[in-house]
């Protein structure tokens, strides 16, 4: 599957730039609606392996749709996403995608993180328990491995010594962070940000945004939704607009961000910047 | 530093002492007067009369039960620990257990259909708790008692087919099983609604959290989803199985010897009925004492991880719901700690 050869019709201002694309994620013709409306009218997105796409866009415009869509946490109406090869809550058989089971989604799910805006660590437990609570039954690692390994990646986004505190005693800046590290804990091949920072007070916008730095630098393949202009000029290799249910701009940042075609993107960076 | 940070906002210093207010106004303390002024709080005269008047009621309550012989102490002591008053005491418990752990488990299932996306379930669910709440327990009671004379005998078999068991009803239904089939269902139909409640009470970015990391369902439901519903189901929870204690009292309209029963049994034949009753009563309250703090150790169990302030030390928070004897006082932090319900 990862060696077809894609000569696409450049959709909706190349994303694909060429040749061979051996992208990661693959999405195709994704639509979704909520009732009478819609949310996602036609998205092609490809995402190569180790780069980070930044997801911009209007509120209402789609974006966490489409990253929800991207581990199946939403159904597509159209359209299929594909992550490494295979297609995300669905198998192909004679002509027709059928949904997947729980157990298969549950697998395809594993190894894609995300993390939200809201955090969304389990208040009830420690934060270590936080973050070996789905390694050890999904990955089959014994508390043991896991607690070791969740030491280590405490340490890397700069919570050594927290891993016995509850999530309210710690700051938003230090929940989201101890929620890369959960999500980092599943070793995705993937990860999902949906507006990490936005529920952050500013000053602790940047201890999470530099955390996302490392991790983009260490060969992470990111998905990001945010409004952080200065995050996506810095550390993005692809910058994507979205307005409307479509993709209307895609590009590195410096053709999407400082030369901007679309006169609606223009006026979304000349109000955010 | 206060002062100097307010002549620095003033435009021109003022000396308090030279000020005389224009008007006729009594004359202004100086501010070192008023930082050294004592602070009194408002007096509440009003709590103290309401305060009073309990009092001597209590005091009068006390004092009638201590010398209004009819209560007959002794004779409630006599039979407080009988063997027929304790052989009601265990079915009273027996019967409680049995249908609190059924009818939980049948609630939750209840609940899982309501919360289910498969419509068919979801009005079945829906129809089973209108129809339960809407019957009184004693007639169900009743209901199911006198089943025999509605269905003779039940069968066990194909739908509309063949019969492989069939069982007299009237041998089937005794007493205590009417009872705790009548009850199981009036304690599903309401639990259901309390596990309902718990369950829509947790944000719903737990579990898309916990299936982004590949949790499984089931895994879900038990590990993430229910301790944090934990906190809303079990004071509601204490209320139905406290309720459920003394419901269970309603057995003695079909012969059931529990401890009501047994009570009126005795009663029926020395005539004693107020001690009788007396006996029964204090068991209930023992019982309810108990089951009361145990809920307080459940409930402080589950509340890991809500950082509140100050300790919650059983005996500190018997403490201070008797503010006759435990601390005066009661700050705010202490009144939202305060209630073991």
């Amino acid at each position: 599957m990862s060696k077809a050869v894609i000569n696409e019709s450049v959709i909706n201002g190349a994303v694909t730039t060429g040749a061979v694309t051996t992208g990661l994620v693959r999405v195709r013709g994704l639509r979704k609606s909520f009732g009478p409306q819609l949310v996602l009218d036609g998205i092609d997105l490809d995402v190569r392996e180790g780069e980070v796409t930044v997801v911009l866009g209007p509120s209402g415009s789609g974006k966490s749709t489409l990253l929800r869509s991207i581990n199946h946490l939403e159904r597509p109406d159209a359209g299929f996403v594909e992550v490494g090869g295979e297609i995300i809550g669905y198998r192909h058989h004679r002509g027709r995608l059928h949904e997947l089971g729980a157990r298969e989604i549950t697998r395809q799910r594993a190894g894609i993180g995300m993390v939200f805006q809201q955090f969304n660590l389990f208040p009830h437990l420690t934060v270590l328990e936080n973050l070996i609570e789905a390694p050890v039954p999904v990955r089959g690692l014994s508390r043991k491995q896991a607690s070791e390994q969740a030491l280590g990646l405490l340490a890397r986004v700069g919570l050594a010594g927290r891993e016995g505190a509850y999530p309210r005693q710690l700051s938003g800046g230090q929940q989201q962070r101890v929620a890369i590290a959960r999500a980092l804990a599943m070793e995705p091949r993937l990860l999902l940000f949906d507006e990490p920072t936005s529920a952050l007070d500013p000053e602790l916008v940047g201890e999470v945004l530099a955390v996302m730095r490392d991790l983009a630098l260490s060969g992470m393949t990111m998905i990001v939704v945010t409004h952080e202009i200065g995050f996506a000029r810095e550390v993005a290799d692809t910058v994507v607009f979205l307005d409307g249910g479509r993709i209307i701009e895609a590009g590195p940042p410096s053709e999407v961000l400082d030369a901007p075609r679309h006169d609606r993107a223009k006026a979304f960076l000349a109000a955010v910047l | 530093m206060t002062d100097s940070h307010i002549t620095s906002i003033e435009t021109k210093p003022i000396d308090p002492k030279i000020v005389e207010p224009s008007s006729g106004t009594v004359s202004r303390p100086s501010d070192e007067e008023l930082l050294a002024a004592k602070l009194v709080p408002l007096r509440r005269p009003g709590q103290w009369v309401s305060a009073l008047v309990l009092l001597v009621l209590f005091a009068m309550l006390v004092h009638t039960l201590v010398t209004n012989s009819r209560f007959q102490w002794n004779v409630v002591g006599e039979y407080f620990l009988q063997g027929s008053i304790l052989n009601g005491l265990e079915l009273t418990l027996w019967l409680t257990a049995s249908v609190m752990a059924s009818g939980y488990a049948l609630g939750i299932g209840v609940a899982a259909m309501r919360l289910s996306a498969n419509p068919v379930l979801r009005s079945l669910s829906f129809g089973f708790v209108w129809l339960i709440r809407s019957v009184p327990p004693l007639v169900q009671l009743l209901f199911w008692y006198e089943l025999a004379s509605l269905y003779p005998q039940l069968s066990l078999g194909i739908p509309f087919g063949r019969e492989f068991v069939t069982v007299r009803t009237a041998h089937l239904f005794s007493g205590v099983l009417a009872a705790y089939v009548g009850l199981t269902l009036d304690i599903a139909a309401f639990s259901s609604e309390i596990v309902r409640g718990g369950i829509l009470s947790v944000a719903p970015g737990q579990s898309e959290a916990a299936q982004a990391l590949g949790l499984g369902g089931g895994r879900i439901f038990r590990r993430i989803v229910l301790p944090q519903a934990m906190p809303a189901i079990i004071p509601a929870s204490g209320n139905l199985l406290i309720g459920l204690l003394k419901a269970t009292s309603i057995v003695s309209v079909i012969a059931v010897q529990d401890l009501l029963y047994s009570s009126q049994l005795i009663y029926n034949q020395n005539f004693q009925v107020i001690p009788l009753l007396l006996v029964a009563t204090l068991w209930y309250i023992v019982l309810t004492t108990l089951l009361s703090i145990g809920q307080y150790f459940i409930e402080r169990h589950y509340a890991r991880g809500n950082n509140r302030p100050g300790g919650h030390g059983f005996w500190q928070v018997v403490g201070l719901n008797l503010p006759l004897f435990g601390r005066s006082g009661v700050g705010p932090a202490g009144r939202e700690l305060a209630g073991l319900s």
